[in-house]
Parts: structure tokens; sequence; C-alpha cells
């Protein structure tokens, strides 16, 4: 498995177009079982607010936000006005901003128009994670590759859990949850080997987002609005603390 | 409200959504010079990986020791560098495992 730096872009891709989408598939399999599991629960969600199963797979086909598509179906449940709806979309999807920015460097120069469009739609938490963990820039055809296989389970996850609501056994819907999880932990570890940096950022995070999750007032808040703060906050004194040389970031030296 | 059919929500959240993700890209052009806003975004995905894999890998089993399991022999194996799927699958055969054999004792 090519699980190499975040930001290493000495590498050429050297794949042929078939490996890339290989690779893409490989690489979004564990995704799509997560995102099934997860969408899963959320078609519960979006059966009480009034979808059809073709609404909930049309919706979270072209949506594909976990937080963002659960803060949306609660206000459709409550005939919320559309400017509520829109701020919902803004707060817990603004993560995808800072990903946008930062995915925009993995791309390799003079990247066309339509693939800077097309690559950055299928940001989501995890298809931006292991594109930017992909070694060198990041090839078009693999973060499509894994974007629509797990865009397909996530659909597909949220049409049944509208159908099927609460047939699938509890522990089996438990055990699915973490795959996503997992996944997270294969990214960002094995760099931290490398990078002490790094390990100093995940062990911040962690701590942080764990005293943030049992705190007064700020546990009130959503973990998407919480997820936001926390990465402004430590990625800005990391780079403050510790600001990356140009090797590091910088594949052309 | 006026209306109150989900098309039209449904509709505003997915042209929203994808707003977000699409203009950083396009508004970027080319490598970033600044020192501080490169490593602002080196550690970005990092950091926001992490936070959302914690407490929520805790959170989301049914028990909480399933889920701390999960996270420190993931961890483990993420550490020498299993990759994603064997990383993942591990960490869902734990929390069936403790899950589902925990009730029982």
């Amino acid at each position: 498995m090519e699980v190499t730096d975040v930001n290493n872009r000495h590498h050429t891709n050297t794949n042929t177009l078939g490996q890339d989408i290989l690779e893409g598939l490989r690489d979004g399999t564990p995704i799509a079982l997560g995102y099934f599991a997860v969408a899963f629960s959320l078609g519960i969600i979006a059966k009480k607010a009034g979808l059809t199963a073709s609404m909930g797979f049309f919706s979270s086909f072209f949506t594909r936000a976990s937080a963002g598509e659960y803060g949306v179906y609660t206000l459709v449940a409550i005939h919320a006005t559309y400017v509520e709806l829109i701020a919902m979309c803004l707060v817990t999807n603004l993560r995808y901003m800072l990903m946008s920015a930062a995915f925009s460097q993995k791309l390799a120069p003079g990247t066309s128009w339509f693939h800077r469009l097309f690559m950055a739609c299928c940001i989501t938490d995890e298809v931006f994670g292991i594109s930017v963990g992909h070694r060198g820039y990041t090839p078009p055809a693999y973060t499509y590759s894994a974007a629509l296989i797990s865009s397909l389970f996530w659909a597909s996850g949220c049409a049944i859990g509208i159908v099927a609501g609460g047939m699938l056994p509890t522990h089996i819907v438990s055990a699915l949850s973490v795959a996503l999880y997992g996944m997270f932990l294969a990214i960002i570890v094995p760099p931290a080997r490398r990078a002490p940096n790094v390990l100093y950022a995940l062990i911040a995070s962690f701590v942080l987002s764990g005293l943030c999750a049992i705190a007064p007032v700020v546990s009130e808040w959503s973990s998407g609005t919480r997820t936001i703060l926390l990465t402004l906050l430590i990625s800005s004194v990391m780079a403050w603390l510790r600001p990356i040389k140009n090797r590091e970031s910088n594949g052309t030296e | 409200m006026e209306q109150n059919s989900p098309i039209l929500y449904i509709l505003l959240a997915i042209l929203v959504t994808n707003l977000i993700r699409v203009l950083p890209m396009l508004l970027i052009k080319g490598p970033i010079r600044n020192t501080f806003l490169r490593s602002f975004l080196y550690y970005v995905p990092y950091v926001t990986l992490a936070v959302m894999t914690f407490p929520a890998i805790i959170e989301t089993t049914l028990t909480p020791l399933a889920g701390v399991v999960a996270l420190v022999v993931g961890l483990v194996a993420a550490w020498f560098r299993l990759g994603l799927f064997p990383v993942s699958i591990i960490c869902c055969l734990i929390v069936y495992l403790i899950d589902s054999l925990l009730p029982m004792l």
C-alpha cells in the first residue's frame, strides 16, 4: 500500500491511467464500506425529513457531506428557512474550503480548469485524505475513481437506510462505522514517523479534541464547528511555531 | 416557508456545498509562496483528520471500550504502515468482537 507523506511531491507519477484508476478503487473501497454504514444511519434521519429513497440517493450522491447532510435533513424536517439552510451548509462544510485550498497545492502545474473543478467537487474528508496522501502530484483519475465508488456506496447506503431503517443489527452498524476512523489513522500516522512536526500536530489534535468534547460550553457546539475551529487553531499555531522548510512541501526544491 | 418540498432544500444544499469545495481551488492558481500559508495548509489535513477521529471513534461504538481498543490497535497498525484497507478491517473486526462478546461476559 502506498501511503506516503501528504505533501511529498518529489515523486513523479509513472502510473498508467489504468493503474491510477485501480489504485483509486482500491483505496476508495474502505471509504465506501465506512460510508455505507454512516449513510445508512443518515438515511434513517432523511426518512424523518420526508425524503424518498430516490431523493436520498440523489441528494447524497451530489452533496456527499456527512455532518452537512445531517444538518440539512434536520432543517428539512422542521421546514426551516432557506437562509438557515445556507448558513447550516456553510458552517458544517467550511472545512472543505481549507481542504480545497490545500488540495490546490497537490495538483500538477497546468492541470486543466475542468479537472480543477471536478477534483474539487470530489472533496470529502476521506477522499481528500487519500488524495493528498497520494505520492507526488495527485492524478485526477485516482481521485475520480475513489470518489465514484465511495459516492455510490454513500448514496446507496442513504437510500437503503431510508427503506430499511433499523433492520441491520446495531453491532454490525457500529463495527462498520469505525472503518472510516481506521482509514484516517492509516493516513495520518505513517508520515508522523518521519516528520516529528506532524507527530506534534497529531498529539495536539488528539488532546485538544478530547478536551473540547468534555469541556463546558465548547462541547455544546456541533462536532463540525469544533472541527473547523480546532483545525484553524492547531494548524496556525503549528505553522507559526514549526514552519515547514521549502523542501518539505514543494518537490520542485 | 412557502414551499415544503424537500427537493428545493436538496438542490440548494447541493449547490452551496459544492460551491464551497470549488471556490478555493479555482481562485488559487499555482504554488503558494508565503511560508506561513504553505505551512498552515501542510498541517490542515493531518489536524482535521485527527480531530475528526478522536474522540468520535469512541463515541460511535456501542461500548466505549470497543472504540478505545480499536483506536489503540489502529494506531499501532498504522504506525507499522499496514495500509488503509488492513487498518480499517482490523478496527472493524475488533469493534465487532468486543461489541458482541462484551454483553455475554
